[in-house]
Order: C-alpha cells, then sequence, then structure tokens
C-alpha cells in the first residue's frame, strides 16, 4: 500500500432544494482557517440563490408542515444518527475554523449532535406544552394548537459554525417550518457538511436551504421577500440587523432579535427559539345534540 | 329594514350616563390638562357632540410614562402578586356593577346597537379583568419557567370598534403579570377609557399604574415611539402595524401586533342553511362590519349559491338599522363620517369592477352616519373588495367547486386573522381547519370571544396573541430573556 496517495478535495457548495448547486453567479470565495491559511473556496450566494432558495423552501411548507409529528422526529433523529457518524469530520472543520483544540472542536461537535437529539424530540410535544383547550364560557369546544409559521430566513452565527449552526436550524425545522440559512461567513465548512448530512436523512428537498455568503448581502433579500414569513436574526451584527427588522415591518414578518454577542450555545435554549416561529391557531366548534 | 318602525322603538335611557361637557388626561391617578387641541367626540347616530376631549403631546406622554415607570418600580412592581389579583378583581366587579352605564356611553360614542354594548362588549371586557385577576399570583404557571418578569411599562394603541373590550384586552393581562400601562383610546371613541379612568380611581387602584392619553395618530406615535415604554401592543390597520414595527425595529420593546383580516366564510353544499345564514350575518353585520376577525368574504359551493343567497338576503331584509340606543336595533351607526366615506369608496369600486351590489329596502335616517347591509355578488378574487378590509357591513360572496379549491381562495390574501366553516361533516371541518392559515377558525360558529380563548393572528394580520395563556406570555420575560 502506498501511503503517497494524492487525497480527493471536495467542492463546497450550496445546498439548495435538496441538491448541491454552485452559486448561480458563479462566484466563490476563499475560506481560511483560524491561522489564515487558506482552507477551500466556497460557493458564494447570490441574491438569486436566495430567491431560488426560498422557492424551495416555500415549495416544501406543505410536506414538511403536513407530515405527522412523530414522522418529523423520527426524520431529524436520523439527521443526529448521521452527524454521529461524520463527528470526526465536523470535528476537524469546527478545529480549524474557531481555532479550537481537538477534543475541544469534538465537543462542540458532541453538544450539536445532542442539541439536534433535543429538538428532534419535540415535534411530537409541542401541542402539548404550547396548545390546549380553552374553557370557554359557553357551549363551545375550543382548542388552540401550535403551527408553523412557514418559511424562516436564518442568518446563522458568525463565530459558533456548527454548534451555533445546529442551534438555530433545528429549532426552526422541529417546528415543522422550512429554512433558508445563510451560514457563518468565514467558516462556512461545517455548515456544508451538515447540508450532505440533510441530503442522506430523509429530509426532503428544500426544508432546509444552506446558503455560504455574506449575510448582509442576501439577508436584506430575505428580509424584504414576501414570501418569507420569519426572520432570525443572530447572524447579523447589531445595525444590520436593526435595518433587516426595519424592512422585515413590511410584510410584517415574526423576528427573532440577535443579541449583541454571540449567545452561550451551552446554555438551555429552552422555547425561546420555537416559539417565535409558531402561530397559535384557535378553533371553536359548538357543543350540543 | 322595510318598514323602519314596524316595532314601537324600545330605547335605552341616556339617562343613567354623565358625560362632562370636557375631559382631560388620565396621568399619575388624576385627571389632568392636555397640551394639544381638545378633540370632539361626536355620537355617530345623530353627529351631536358629546364631550372635547383633551389631547396628549408628547410631553403628555412623556408625563404619563414617567407616572408609569414610577408606578412600576415603587408600587405595583414589588406588589404582592396577591394583592394586584386583588385590585384586578376589584376593577372587574365595579365594571359588572356599572355596565349598564358602560354599555349605553359606549354606544353613544361608538354608534354599536346597546344589545351588543350591553350583551357582548361589556359582559366580555368584565370577564377579561376576572380571568386575568386569576393569574395574578399563578405566573410560575405560564410557562416561562419560575417566576418570569414583567416587561416593565405598556404603551397600548387600541382602536374604535370595541373601545371598552380592547382596553380590557389590553390592560388585564398587562396589570396581572405586573405591568403598568399608558393607554391611547381612539381619536373618535374616548369615553369609555375615560369612564374606566374613574373605575380605577374607585378601585383605589395605585396612581400611574393605569394612565389614559387621548388624542389622535400622533399622541398614539408618541406612545409607541418613547424610549421608556418596554412593550407595545396595537390594535388597528396593517398600515400603522406595519409602521410600529418598523419604528421598534433595533430597540428591545416587545411586540404584539393585532391587525387587519379578510375573512372567509366557507360553506360547504351540506351546511344546514338556516344556521349558515345566521353565522353569515353575525359575522359580518356584527358591530356594522367593523370587525377585523369580521367574514367578509363569504366562499359558498356553487351548487348551494342561490339558495344561501336568496335565504341570506331574506334574513337581511328583517334586520332593523336604526338607533344604537333602541334594544330592537341590530346595525347601529357607522362610527365616524371618514369610516363612511371608506365604505362607500370602495363599495363604488365593487361596482365599478362589475360586481353585483344588493342592499335591501328602507330608508336610513337623515342625520348621523349609516351604511344599509350590502352584499355583492359576481364577485371574483382579483376585485378589491374581495382583497381589501371594507370595515363595515359589506360582504363579497365568491363560489368554489371543491374542499381544495375553497381552501386555496380562504388563504389566498395576505390577512390571516379569523375563518369559518360551515358543514355537517367533522371530519371534513377537521380538516380544513387545519389548513386554513388563521389565527381563530369558527367552524359552525362565528365571531365568538371568550378571555380564556387566544385570539390573533398569522401573516399580515400580525402577531401575538391576545388571551389566554398565550396572551400573558407577551407581557413577561422569561428565565432566557
Amino acid at each position: 500500500m502506498s501511503t503517497d496517495r494524492l487525497e480527493v478535495r471536495k467542492t463546497y457548495k450550496l445546498y439548495l432544494g435538496g441538491k448541491f448547486p454552485r452559486s448561480e453567479s458563479g462566484r466563490t470565495y476563499p475560506v481560511t482557517d483560524a491561522r489564515g491559511r487558506f482552507v477551500a473556496n466556497a460557493a458564494w450566494a447570490s441574491r438569486k440563490d436566495a430567491r431560488d432558495a426560498v422557492v424551495a423552501a416555500r415549495a416544501a411548507v406543505a410536506g414538511w408542515s403536513g407530515a405527522t409529528a412523530y414522522n418529523r422526529g423520527q426524520v431529524l433523529y436520523r439527521v443526529a444518527e448521521v452527524m454521529e457518524g461524520r463527528a470526526a469530520q465536523f470535528a476537524d472543520e469546527v478545529a480549524a475554523g474557531e481555532g479550537l483544540s481537538a477534543a475541544r472542536a469534538r465537543a462542540s461537535v458532541d453538544a450539536a449532535i445532542d442539541r439536534w437529539v433535543w429538538y428532534a424530540g419535540w415535534t411530537d410535544k409541542l401541542s402539548a406544552v404550547l396548545g390546549g383547550t380553552n374553557p370557554v364560557a359557553g357551549p363551545y369546544f375550543d382548542f388552540s394548537i401550535p403551527e408553523p409559521s412557514g418559511v424562516v430566513a436564518v442568518l446563522a452565527p458568525q463565530r459558533s459554525s456548527l454548534l451555533g449552526l445546529v442551534s438555530v436550524l433545528a429549532p426552526v425545522l422541529a417546528t415543522g417550518n422550512t429554512a433558508v440559512v445563510v451560514t457563518s461567513h468565514d467558516r462556512p465548512l461545517p455548515a456544508v457538511t451538515l447540508g450532505e448530512v440533510l441530503a442522506t436523512s430523509d429530509v426532503p428537498g428544500g426544508v432546509a436551504n444552506l446558503l455560504t455568503g455574506d449575510a448582509a448581502e442576501i439577508g436584506p433579500w430575505l428580509a424584504e421577500h414576501a414570501d418569507v414569513d420569519g426572520i432570525d436574526l443572530t447572524g447579523a451584527p447589531t445595525r444590520l440587523a436593526m435595518e433587516l427588522e426595519r424592512s422585515a415591518a413590511g410584510t410584517l414578518k415574526r423576528v427573532l432579535r440577535g443579541t449583541a454577542e454571540e449567545p452561550d450555545w451551552s446554555a438551555d435554549p429552552g422555547l425561546s427559539r420555537m416559539t417565535p416561529f409558531l402561530e397559535t391557531k384557535t378553533v371553536w366548534h359548538p357543543i350540543g345534540l | 329594514m322595510t318598514s323602519l318602525f314596524e316595532y314601537a322603538p324600545a330605547l335605552e335611557s341616556r339617562s343613567i350616563v354623565d358625560i362632562r361637557p370636557s375631559y382631560g388626561l388620565f396621568v399619575d391617578g388624576e385627571f389632568t390638562e392636555g397640551g394639544g387641541t381638545p378633540l370632539k367626540t361626536v355620537d355617530p347616530a345623530t353627529e351631536e357632540v358629546l364631550s372635547e376631549v383633551a389631547t396628549g403631546t408628547d410631553a403628555d406622554v412623556d408625563r404619563a410614562v414617567k407616572a408609569a415607570r414610577r408606578a412600576f418600580t415603587r408600587t405595583w412592581g414589588p406588589m404582592r402578586p396577591a394583592d394586584r389579583g386583588k385590585y384586578l378583581y376589584r376593577i372587574a366587579r365595579l365594571l359588572q356593577e356599572r355596565a349598564r352605564e358602560f354599555a349605553v356611553l359606549e354606544s353613544l360614542d361608538n354608534g354599536k346597537p346597546i344589545r351588543e354594548s350591553r350583551d357582548v362588549d361589556l359582559p366580555l371586557a368584565a370577564a377579561h379583568f376576572f380571568y386575568h385577576a386569576g393569574w395574578a399570583d399563578k405566573l410560575d404557571h405560564v410557562g416561562l419557567g419560575s417566576s418570569p418578569r414583567p416587561r416593565g411599562v405598556a404603551g397600548q394603541v387600541i382602536p374604535w370598534n370595541f373601545p371598552m373590550l380592547m382596553l380590557a384586552w389590553k390592560v388585564a393581562p398587562a396589570l396581572a403579570t405586573g405591568n403598568t400601562v399608558v393607554l391611547k383610546p381612539a381619536e373618535t371613541t374616548p369615553l369609555t377609557a375615560l369612564l374606566f379612568a374613574e373605575v380605577c380611581q374607585q378601585a383605589d387602584l395605585p396612581p400611574g399604574v393605569v394612565n389614559i392619553v387621548t388624542g389622535a395618530g400622533d399622541t398614539g406615535r408618541a406612545v409607541v415611539e418613547h424610549p421608556d415604554v418596554d412593550k407595545v401592543a396595537f390594535t388597528g390597520s396593517t398600515e400603522v402595524g406595519r409602521s410600529i414595527a418598523r419604528a421598534v425595529a433595533g430597540t428591545r420593546k416587545s411586540v404584539t401586533l393585532e391587525l387587519g383580516g379578510k375573512a372567509a366564510n366557507i360553506v360547504f353544499d351540506d351546511a344546514p342553511v338556516d344556521q349558515a345564514v345566521e353565522g353569515i350575518v353575525r359575522g359580518i353585520f356584527f358591530n356594522q362590519g367593523h370587525v377585523c376577525c369580521a367574514g367578509s368574504r363569504l366562499l359558498v359551493q356553487e351548487s348551494v349559491h342561490d339558495e344561501v343567497v336568496a335565504s341570506l338576503q331574506r334574513r337581511i331584509g328583517t334586520l332593523r338599522v336604526g338607533d344604537p340606543l333602541d334594544k330592537n336595533t341590530d346595525i347601529g351607526a357607522i362610527n365616524s363620517a371618514a369610516q363612511l366615506a371608506r365604505i362607500t369608496e370602495l363599495t363604488g369600486i365593487g361596482e365599478t369592477e362589475g360586481a353585483t351590489c344588493w342592499q335591501p329596502d328602507g330608508v336610513l335616517p337623515d342625520r348621523g352616519f349609516w351604511f344599509k347591509p350590502t352584499v355583492f355578488t359576481d364577485v371574483s378574487p382579483a376585485m378589491r373588495i374581495a382583497r381589501d378590509e371594507v370595515f363595515g357591513p359589506v360582504l363579497s360572496v365568491l363560489t368554489f367547486r371543491t374542499p381544495d379549491e375553497a381552501v386555496a381562495k380562504a388563504n389566498n390574501t395576505t390577512y390571516g386573522l379569523s375563518a369559518g366553516i360551515w358543514s355537517e361533516k367533522g371530519s371534513r371541518i377537521l380538516s380544513i381547519a387545519s389548513r386554513l392559515r388563521a389565527g381563530v377558525v369558527w367552524a359552525n360558529t362565528f365571531n365568538e370571544f371568550d378571555p380564556t380563548s387566544p385570539f390573533g393572528g398569522y401573516k399580515q394580520s400580525g402577531y401575538g396573541r391576545e388571551g389566554g395563556r398565550h396572551g400573558l406570555t407577551a407581557y413577561l420575560k422569561g428565565a432566557s430573556e
């Protein structure tokens, strides 16, 4: 066996509509590791890619939100299974991008997988926790249930390239929404790998779309887009976030604001990242013979 | 309506209300002068000026917010939750005791029939306070973890269609969760809010907990944009809702918006026609159609279209339009000249666009603002009367053939507040209900409300819920926030 085998390098592409296209713009940008060494060229998503991603995400809403909660839970759990098998690759990418030791990178990947499992388990509990029957003062059966808002644009955190990404994407998917994610600009490689995981985990195409590129460039189009129902501004710097919130008001999108500092992703998120993209539907029906 | 006075009038006496010639702002527990030009509030049924009401300037709003902040920091915030609850119980009881007075005043200032203000608005307003009173010392169970904290000062802007009820929807949950309030009532309907200020005094509510600053849009904007307001709650038009969402961008303020609607009321061919017709009437003519969740788009299955429309027209012919204080009245006055102009304009456009307009015979009173109950048939989905919120007694009738078409047409709107379904088939009702993108779905009923039942919209009908456990969360901060 020869040990000087020439490695096969990966082309890092977008994950859009269940496929791996390059950017329609033909653009790429160099990705470096934490020490500034070249690692790869990533696809540089354009406005049109974002628009295509919204079309794909919209098309996937009916199937994903209409699937049973049990089915969504199993599909999302499957994602965690496949992530586990790719843990070493994730750890290498996280270590390189975030400048972590191998052990700390692996711990971060483990936390990301565990978080994904945690959210997978939520799909069939949300209705019981967030919904219920309402004891109205009249002869009516009246109940409220949570339903997904629809298509959610997610500006993923810039620093935490996998745990942070999972922490913002999984709640959107667990609640039955579909997602268009703009990944960390400088640390996009774990997101590309996560796209490969999603593509091989029974997640229907279009449910999650991952665009590597620049939130400042694509974000405004997503914030304005009339077919986007909600937007998570976590990955946008303060000033950009304010502008995006303002343009999101044009179509009254549900907005999850970011914080000045990136959140501590190891903290228990509770329901705080799921409820912003859930609607409450209340149904009344008379009771009588 | 053919014979307007076919019954002897049964007038509710207005002697129970004592309307002062002028009112100030209610700030820090007292009525005070306002810096703006006073506005005149009129009885829309007679155009008689009822009173002159102060308008709040930026400085007045600032005074009110400061009073609310003081009360939040010193009295209401630190108060034992059970005691906050007791104050709310007091208010609920006072509203019940003075319900008739409030109802008459509401009908005078708003134009709605006394039957509705007496049987719907006031009982529900009292119920909202009673319901939320009980929550005050149970907030650990709201679902935000233990010891959720109030947000602080709530700036609340309410519309003119249910003045007292919207006040209750806003004030009760805010106070129950430990917030203090600066409330801006609608320009055309300030009087019941000012009477509520008296109720606050009678209840010995600590000064500054509730502040009421009357005025028009500028005053509302000052409340929403005040930097020391922590939480904004608005009910009104989608257009203003957008400007509020824009104004709070980049701030720490949390917002709930309850905005416009263009609800589909879907009648399947197996629906009992008489019941459906009652529901259609209640859906669109309740409160003169000044209802954000009004069933303004009737979607009828094609095979029963003629039967439903004929029966509907027959029923509308029996509705009595007239004096809001007459207990026989079904449809009262349009709230303002401006709203009447908008309804008139949109119905004119409906005719221009080719829809068929039907109104019952009969005469309307000489003075005041009135509009006959109106039904448009031959409406196509692209027409303005099928898309725009008319906010008046105007129904657009469209047809469908299959359940899929009904759902597609019902959801073909930027709004998503409410919807109705009429069918005898349970499995169909549940299936359609789950596919409608609307926050409230009434099946075989319409326009029912209850403090325990969350209310609010999907899409551009706004976000956040009012009522129930859900409504409380907007006024609280959980551990992670």
